[in-house]
């Protein structure tokens, strides 16, 4: 590391930062079980019924966060694969690969449950309206970013080549987030926003702002494991590594 | 509170298999992907032990 002039970015070294996302992740899993206990534990037992859609309207707990995070998710990917493309940041492009993961995760839970939700609400589980399909073109991203980036067995290759999915896909998300106003959509607009006072009881509110923050949580433990692993099969020749490893085996 | 029973709450106002099948299957996701990714760091690990 000593050829490059910026010192700032002590922890892009692989070695650094394995120790320090193996020293941070413990820490985001206590905060994912107190932040999910806290954030079910009002949205089922603290917020009210919902005047129209009764007891149905619970599943915006999970809805909700799940797909802010996995917009916010596909954002980092790209983000980071971006630059570890055009950098050659080694640790930039394994953490692209860590998020594609758990980002389709969050896609797929977000579909599922508003899938659940549109059945009693709308009488049908799926229609092809633009922001479920705009939001299924993610999925698909996703899921296209991974198949693609292990497909090819060159792994700077594999990066560069994700890194250019990943960006050009990257124009969903926002064709997403502003479907519901462009086009009439039987899905409902933006409740919170940051000009308006959110249109919801506050306990509601509450409950879905503390499972957003679960989900980051979550995220952020899961990405920082699989990075980890990546860091691993990638650089596993290093000294640091096998050091490491020589000290595992001996426990 | 919300519920004067379990049975209260696990019907959810008759919305039950809404409610229950999201949030099962997002906590099904939620559990799995976890273990998997550990799993994969651990046989990394074993990876580069065997390698040296």
């Amino acid at each position: 590391m000593s050829s490059t002039p910026i010192r700032l970015f002590t922890f892009a070294a692989p070695s650094r930062f394995y120790g320090l996302a193996g020293a941070l992740t413990p820490w985001f899993w206590v905060a994912t079980i107190a932040l999910a206990a806290a954030g079910l534990y009002i949205g089922f037992f603290v917020a009210p019924t919902d005047a129209t859609q009764g007891e149905a309207y619970r599943i915006i707990f999970i809805h909700v966060p799940a797909a802010w995070v996995s917009m916010v998710l596909y954002m980092a990917m790209a983000f980071w694969a971006g630059i570890g493309w055009a950098f050659k940041a080694r640790l930039a492009s394994m953490v692209a690969r860590a998020i594609a993961p758990t980002g389709a995760m969050f896609t797929f839970v977000a579909l599922w449950s508003g899938a659940f939700w549109g059945k009693p609400t709308w009488g049908t589980w799926w229609v092809w309206d633009a922001r479920l399909t705009s939001y299924l073109i993610l999925l698909f991203l996703y899921l296209g970013y991974i198949a693609l980036v292990e497909a090819i067995d060159d792994t700077r290759r594999a990066d560069n080549a994700g890194a250019l999915v990943a960006l050009v896909g990257a124009i969903n998300v926002p064709i997403i987030y502003f479907s519901v106003k462009w086009w009439n959509t039987l899905h409902q607009g933006a409740t919170i926003s940051a000009t308006v006072a959110p249109k919801m009881a506050s306990t509601m509110l509450t409950a879905m702002l503390l499972m957003t923050l679960a989900c980051w949580a979550y995220a952020f433990a899961v990405v920082l494991t699989r990075t980890r692993a990546i860091i691993l099969e990638r650089e596993g020749h290093a000294d640091w590594a096998i050091a490491l490893a020589r000290e595992g085996s001996k426990q | 509170m919300n519920w004067n029973s379990a049975a209260e709450f696990f019907a959810m106002g008759g919305y039950g298999l809404y409610v229950w099948g999201s949030y099962v299957v997002a906590a099904a996701f939620m559990l799995v992907e976890p273990v998997l990714a550990v799993r994969r760091r651990r046989r990394a690990l074993r990876a580069v032990a065997a390698a040296e």
